[in-house]
This record gives C-alpha cells, structure tokens and sequence, in this order.
C-alpha cells in the first residue's frame, strides 16, 4: 500500500567517501546521488543533464568503476568510495586526461565533460578498449550536444597510448560492474 | 594588428583547467544560503482552458513552502508588462502563470517551491489539473499558411519574383521536409535568483545574453536596470536555445520575490522541449537549367511553423537567391500557425533547413544533366550577390570546393549511384555548398591595465562553448604585449559593458574588435601619461607610434626609446588605466557590399545493404571564413557544426501525436542525437581568406557555418550509395529500405 503522501520519508545515515573524505550524511530514500553530490556537498563538478540515465553527465566513479549517479540511490551507496571530476587532480596536478582534454580541446560548452573524463578514466582502467572504434563504442553513453566527439577519442587515445608504453596501468582495475 | 603572437595560433582554451576540473559553475550550481527548489508542472493538454488545479495534496506535503498558478500568484503589475525582449518576433510573448489559457501541451502551469528538490519534486506529482480541452492543431500540412504581416526585426522577407519561369529543357523538383527539432544542450535550463530587498535582484541564469535577461527582468518587475544583475559565466551549450529569456529566469525570480527567500528552477530533460526548437518545414524547389547545367531559374517556397501567438520567422528561402545566379528567381515564405511553444532560433536557423533543400535539388539537378556535382556549382558560380547585385566583402567559396575535393579524394567518384560497394555496405560520396551570414553588430568592451602589467577585459557576451574567453584572451595579449597568462578575461555577467545576445556567428568580430580597440584606445591614454613626464622619450609621439611590449610603452621603431608601464601610471598617479572600445559596423559597407562565409561539405555513407543503416564515415568540410583567430577552438566549432548537422541529417525529429498535440519523444533515449559511435573521421580545412571590409580583424565567424550543408551532402551521399532519394528528413532506415 502507497504510504500517505504528506508523509516525508524518514532521513537515513549513510556514510560516503568522496574524492577521499568521509562524509556522514542523512538522506532521504528518494536522494540521488547525483543531487546529494550536488546540493548537499556542493561537487557540482558533476552534472545533471537528464536526470534519467540517458546522457552521461552524471557519471562518476563508485568503487572504481563508472555509473550514472542519477540513477543510483544515495542509500544505495552506503560505504561506498566516490570519486567525482574534483578529485581526479591529485596535488595541483591534472589527471592525465584533464590534460589531454586540453591539449586536444576535447570540449566546448564543458558541461559533458566531467562525465567524459570520468568515464575516460574508468574505460581506461577497464582496459577493454583497444581500437578507436572501441573506444567510441565503451564512450557512447556519454553524450556531448557541442560534438566534441573526435577530440575526446584523440585524447582518450593519447593517454591510453602513453599508459601503455609506460607500462603503467590503470589506477585498478575494478570488478564487473555489480549493483551493490 | 601590429603584433600577432597569439592570434591566428593555436591556443588552448583559457577556461580549460576550470572546465576539465568541475570548477566552472553553470547556471544552477551557484550556491546561495537559505536556496528553495522550484519545480516546474506541466499541462498535458495542448489548447484550452485551465478549469481547476487541485493543490491540496501536493500543499500538504511537509516542506512545501508555496505553489505558484495562475490563480496563486502575486497580485501585481507584473503581467502588465509585455515580456518582449531584444529578440522576440512580432507577437504576444508567452507569460508564464498568467491566466487558464493554454497554449502548449508542456506550458507551465504551477511553480511547486520546497525546502528540498526531492519534496518540490515529489509534490509536483500530486498537483492535479483539470482542464477544458480544445483540439490542438499540430499539422504544419494541414493549417493555413499565411505571409507573416510582420517582418521580424533582422530577418529580411523574399526579395521580389525575378523573370519568368520559362521553359528550360532539364528541370528538377521536389518536396522537402525538416522536423522540429530541439537543440538540448546538455546543461538543462535554470535559474536562481536572490533579491536583496524589493529593488535589487540578481539571477544567476543560463543565457546567451545576460542584458536581454536584465532588461526584460527589469521591465517586468519594474526595477531600474542597474540594480538588476544577470550572472551566467558558463553556459553549458544553447545553440540558439537562450537567445530569448526562457520561462524559468521570471518564475525564479517571481517566486523569489514574493517568498523573499532564494528560489532555484531548473527545468527537467522533458520541459526542454517547451523552449522553443527548430521549426518544422515544408519546401518546395523548382530548378530549370540548360544542358550546360547553367540555371536558368531557381524557385524556392517554403513554410514554416510557428506559435498561435507569436511570428517566429527565419530566413529559410533567401540563401537560394543568393548562390547562384539565374534569370528567374522567385521566392517565398508562409508560415503556419500550431499549438505549439514558439520556435526560437536554433543553430544556423533557416540556413540549415533552407540550403538542405536547395543543395539536395543540386544533386538532383546534376545527375539530370549528367554534370559532376562541383563541376555544376561551379558553373554556377556566383562572383557577386545575384539577389542584389552586390560584390561580396570576400568569398574564397571556389578554393573551398577545390581544396575540400582534393582533401575528400573526390577526383575518384564514379557517378553512377550504387557503383561502389564495401562488403555488405552501399559506398556513397555526396557534396553540398553551405552558407551563413559574416555578421558584425555594435558591441562594447573595456580594458584594463593594472601598474603590476595584468590586463582585465571585460563585456557582457557570453561564452556558450565557442571558445570566446580564448580568443579575446589572444586578442587583448598581442594588443597589449602581455603573455595570455596575464589577461584575464571576464564575461557573462550584465554589469559589464553593453553587448548583444550571443548568437548569429557574430561575436568573434564583433566583442573581438571591440577589445582590440579598447586596448588600442587604453595604450593611447597610457602615451597621454608617459608624455606627461620630463624629457619623456615619448615626448613626440603619436597613438601610431608606439607599441606596449613587456610592459614598456615603446617607439615602433625604435625600441630604445620607452617609458615603462609603472612609469607612465605614477606620471598620472594612477595605479591603473583603463579604456572602453566599441565596435560600431560602418553601414556604408552593408550597403556596399555582401558578406557571407561559406563551405564546401563532402560526406561519406556506408549503407548496409539489407539492413539500410547508415553511417557517415567521412566528412570534410572546407570553410572560407576569414581571418581564423584560433584555428584549435574554431576548428572545434566547426567539428560541432558537423555533428549537429549529422544528427539533422540522419537522427533528429521530435515527433509529434496530433490528436494531443504532444511531442512523444521528449528524452534523449529516443530523442537521438549523434553520439560517440555516430562519429567517424571529420576534417576540417579553412580556406584562406582575405576580409579586408568587414571589420579591422578581418574576421567573419564560424559558430553556424559547420551545420549548413551538412545534411544535405549526407543527403546525396545516401542517394550515390543507393539510388534513393530522401527529401525527408531525417534519413532513417524505414525512409530507404523500400528503395533497397
Ligand atoms: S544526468 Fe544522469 S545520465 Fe543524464
Ligand atoms: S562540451 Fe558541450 S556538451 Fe560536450
């Protein structure tokens, strides 16, 4: 049976760490994570673009690997690593694909982008993707109205081309991609 | 420009660090203390009347704080004031919450404001309206079609019928279709506006003009246009979506207002289709030619959609009298009026859909007189303005054809459709000439130089991703003589100097030649210094004499022979100096000449063969636009005016269901636009181009230019691949497999 609706939802106590800070935080069950990111800690380097799992702008990193954040409960996230756009630069020093994005100008408007780079990082973690067609493929959950398309695989390239000659590999390589 | 360090370089984009980091902050993510959510309801009928709007289960939500209708709202003069702005056509402009009338299917109805999105969000589902429907009228086919009575201000009606049409022996013609279409930039609209008292009220809004947003905000509520603010540094994408204030901008700042408290509306994903879009059109093209191919007549009607309540009007048919020349030219433009939100420009509107057609007709035009379709359009090749008789200010549109048909390989087509085969893939090549207007409008920008030798400019365009902050950047360091570094450039905010609406192509010339003037005018006022001191090295020269360098004001010719910046200041006791430029066309070369930038498309299709799905695996887009101040961020506008053109071409359409007026697919899972997997190889070439009268940069603008002409190349390559012709866009697998 549907509660009454002038009842609120009692708030519940998660716990998140973002971008390496623990946060306690009482949501409701209906909070996204996307607007718990956005609203209640103020990283609106990730972005709402539909709100329903059909743009990428949200996507961020749970546990290492790339989800939408308006798709996922915040409560659903109790315990969880995240790690938002803000928290790839480490030191004052962009994350190689930050800087790639520059070099090739791999955006315009910028609202895509942090989902771009955060997906970026993750395909390349994932390490799936070989051939540009690949890495066109693994990225079209991300979309970019100002057609930045050929910059971000240039860029993408770039740094997973670098990473394999330096033998480096992604930060970790995460699981499958489980519901938690 | 003296010295040219920077621009005409590649350059990366000043605002780059920011956007890649999640620092820059759009329109609704400001934050503000004591903010309260606003969510929008929406009518689900398209035409009628509101009767009744049951708010007592959504009220009854703890957290609710007010909900805003029609009937709820401040009594106040407000809605007396009409809601134009800079640039609204001739009409009523919508007025949201104004009275039962409904005018669209998404109109606003009622404003929820809540302590928390999710309690705004989730009362917005308990707000039951309850209406007296009419039957909406939807089909641009089926309503009358009228000649507007009203010219919109900018747009120029058809030119009068030239010749008669005659019997010429090779004659094409056609219908052509464009769909709504809605430009869906990623950021979705919102605004959050603070008042400070009852007189003084600042929106942080997503716009491509921040004083078109003041000056309306100010009208409305009555408030001197200074102590209205409009704050949008970034814009995260518009295409023509924010050139008018959208319904959110008065709502958040209405509802601010009476609950004296911050309120933030954002729109959702699907009120993003009750902002205005790309009219549907339907067009019909007649072309008569000579065995040579030459034309003898063009003819080229269209309609085009609008609102019952407004004339939104484009320039859709005019391109076909101004490429190529031809005896007969005849021209027009209805339009029919829909329930339906009013169109608004979006991205090289009326181009986009006008030159489709006629390019399209080219193609046919070429293979009915067995000429190569480059080879046709340069026998047609139009040296001067056909339509008024003019010279162009430049048009290098020759050396696009031949350079992008070099770059495409185009020597190598064989003609004959469905002679070339990739496996299972059809194999088409297709071409089509785009233009767009070289625009350059009055704008103002000011300067300033601090003793330290760091140099502000500011002005109140905006940048929507077209890389404005980067080029005037440029400008303003070779000016100057600064490193990039030290010129920090601010935008976005109506305070700064005055500004138009950002769109039509126009703010590279336009802001980047008023900033070139404010620093030359800057370093005239710093010599009025430096030659105020004792045995000034200075003490003779003129404005044109001297150069900044290194922060030293120095003798063009003779180095030596400076004052230093810190010098000059103290001789003032000044700690900095500062001038405002204005860039101001001289009407005397509108009237003298034509000017365009323009650009040969080449595409290539890969067809399945049984399936009919089509990829474009090759575009090469040659532009003549002038001078190109950075050739990195121009050449991505012009890589987004081709993926905008793409997704024209082969996945964009809002379809409607006209028993309730309604779009059907107001999301982007079935609202397609072109992702990742869409996008092949796209090479831009820009084409050197000399612009000696326009403006002193010389330069014309590439913002629209990538999308017109794109379609219709695809367009045609389609046809060479499969031998069938769609006029209907978009090109989609059910339009070609019958003609498999
Ligand atoms: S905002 Fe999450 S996918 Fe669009
Ligand atoms: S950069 Fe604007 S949407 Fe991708």
């Amino acid at each position: 049976m549907r509660a009454s609706s002038t009842d609120l939802p009692a708030t519940i106590e998660i716990s998140l760490s973002v971008n390496g800070r623990r946060h306690r935080l009482s949501v409701r069950p209906w909070d996204t994570l996307l607007d718990v990111l956005r609203d209640t800690l103020d990283l609106t380097g990730t972005k709402k673009g539909c709100d329903q799992g059909q743009c990428g702008a949200c996507t961020v990193l749970v546990d290492g690997a790339r989800i939408n954040s308006c798709l996922a409960l915040a409560v659903m996230k109790d315990g969880a690593e995240v790690t938002t756009v803000e928290g790839l630069a480490k030191d004052g020093e962009l994350h190689p694909i930050q800087r790639a994005f520059i070099t090739h100008d791999a955006f315009q408007c910028g609202y895509c982008t942090p989902g771009q780079i955060c997906s970026a990082v993750a395909l390349i973690a994932e390490g799936h993707a070989g051939t540009r067609e690949e890495i066109r493929e693994m990225m079209s959950g991300n979309l970019c109205r100002c057609g930045a398309y050929a910059n971000i695989i240039d860029a993408i390239e770039q740094v997973m081309g670098e990473q394999a000659k330096g033998g480096a590999r992604g930060a970790s390589r995460p699981d499958e991609r489980t519901a938690r | 420009m003296p010295q040219t360090q920077h621009v005409g370089a590649e350059r990366d984009r000043v605002d780059g660090p920011a956007k890649v980091t999640g620092h820059a902050r759009y329109a609704a993510e400001f934050p503000v203390d004591g903010l309260l959510y606003g969510v929008i309801v929406t009518s689900s009928i398209a035409r009628g009347r509101i009767t009744a709007i049951d708010l007592d289960a959504a009220l009854a939500v703890p957290g609710v704080v007010q909900i805003f209708t029609h009937r709820r709202r401040p009594e106040s003069d407000w809605y007396k004031h009409d809601f134009s702005d800079d640039v609204a056509p001739p009409g009523q402009p919508f007025r949201a919450l104004y009275d039962d009338v409904v005018h669209f299917s998404g109109q606003p109805i009622a404003l929820v404001v809540a302590e928390e999105f999710g309690i705004a969000r989730h009362a917005a589902t308990l707000v039951k309206a309850t209406y007296q429907a009419a039957t909406p009228e939807t089909d641009l086919q089926t309503v009358a079609h009228y000649t507007p009575p009203k010219a919109r201000n900018g747009i120029a009606p058809p030119p009068a019928r030239r010749g008669k049409a005659g019997d010429a022996p090779l004659r094409v013609e056609g219908e052509f279709r464009t769909p709504f279409e809605y430009q869906n930039p990623m950021e979705l609209f919102a605004a959050t506006a603070v008042w400070d008292g009852d007189d003084k009220l600042t929106v942080y809004d997503k716009t491509q003009g921040v004083q078109n947003g003041q000056n309306q905000l100010a009208k409305i509520f009555g408030l001197k246009p200074d102590h209205v603010r409009v704050v949008s540094h970034y814009v995260g994408g518009a295409f023509g979506a924010g050139l008018r204030p959208q319904y959110s901008l008065f709502l958040s700042a209405m509802a601010a207002r009476a609950l004296e408290r911050p309120v933030r509306v954002v729109l959702t994903r699907d009120q993003m289709w009750s902002i205005g879009g790309r009219p549907a059109t339907i067009q019909h093209v007649r072309l008569g030619a000579g065995p040579d191919g030459k034309l003898q007549s063009i003819e080229h009607d269209a309609v085009g959609s609008t609102s019952r309540y407004e004339d939104q009007q484009e320039n859709i048919v005019n391109w076909s009298g101004l490429l190529y020349p031809a005896a007969t030219t005849s021209l027009g433009y209805k339009l029919g009026k829909l329930d339906l939100v009013t169109p608004n420009d979006m991205r090289a509107p009326g181009a986009a859909s006008g030159v489709f057609a006629l390019e399209c007709a080219m193609d046919e035009l070429a293979s009915e007189a067995g000429i190569d379709p480059v080879e046709l359009r340069l026998r047609n090749y139009a040296d001067r303005d056909p339509a008024e008789d003019k010279p162009f200010t430049s048009k290098e549109l020759r050396a696009a054809y031949r350079l992008g048909a070099e770059k495409f390989g185009w020597g190598e087509r064989n003609p004959a459709p469905r002679s070339m085969r990739d496996g299972h893939e059809l194999v088409g090549w297709g071409m089509a000439t785009g233009v767009w207007e070289a625009l350059y409008v009055p704008h103002t920008a000011r300067a300033t130089l601090t003793a330290d030798g760091k140099a502000t400019i500011a002005c109140a365009a905006s940048d929507i991703g077209t890389g404005t902050y980067t080029i005037l950047t440029q400008i303003a360091a070779d000016a100057l003589g600064l490193p990039m570094e030290d010129v920090t450039v601010c935008l976005g905010d109506s305070k700064l100097p005055t500004a138009p609406v950002e769109g039509g192509s126009w703010t590279a010339a336009s802001a980047g030649t008023a900033v070139h003037i404010a620093c030359s005018e800057l370093i005239g006022k710093l010599l009025e210094q430096a030659r105020r001191l004792n045995d000034s090295p200075l003490g003779a020269a003129g404005r044109d004499d001297v150069v900044l360098a290194a922060g030293r004001l120095q003798l063009r010719g003779d180095p030596a022979k400076f004052v230093t910046l810190g010098d000059a200041l103290r001789a003032g006791g000044l700690d900095h100096i500062d001038a405002e430029g204005s860039a101001k066309p001289d009407q005397s070369v509108a009237e003298k000449f034509t000017a365009n930038t323009h650009s040969a498309v080449f595409a290539e299709v890969k067809v399945d063969a049984e399936l009919g799905v089509v990829r474009v695996t090759r575009l090469v887009i040659a532009v003549a636009a002038g001078k190109i101040l950075n050739p990195k961020t121009a050449r991505s506008q012009l890589l987004g005016g081709a993926v905008f053109g793409l997704g024209m071409a082969l996945h964009e359409e809002s379809m409607l269901d006209h028993r309730f007026g309604r779009f059907m697919n107001r999301n982007l899972g079935e609202y397609h636009i072109p992702a990742h997997a869409d996008i092949h190889a796209i090479d831009i070439v820009f084409v050197p181009e000399q612009e000696d009268h326009l403006n002193p940069l010389g330069v014309k603008g590439v913002g629209e230019i990538g999308v017109v002409g794109t379609a219709a190349a695809i367009a045609n390559a389609v046809h060479h691949a499969t031998g069938v012709r769609v006029r209907e866009l978009p090109i989609t697998i059910d339009k070609l497999l019958p003609g498999l």
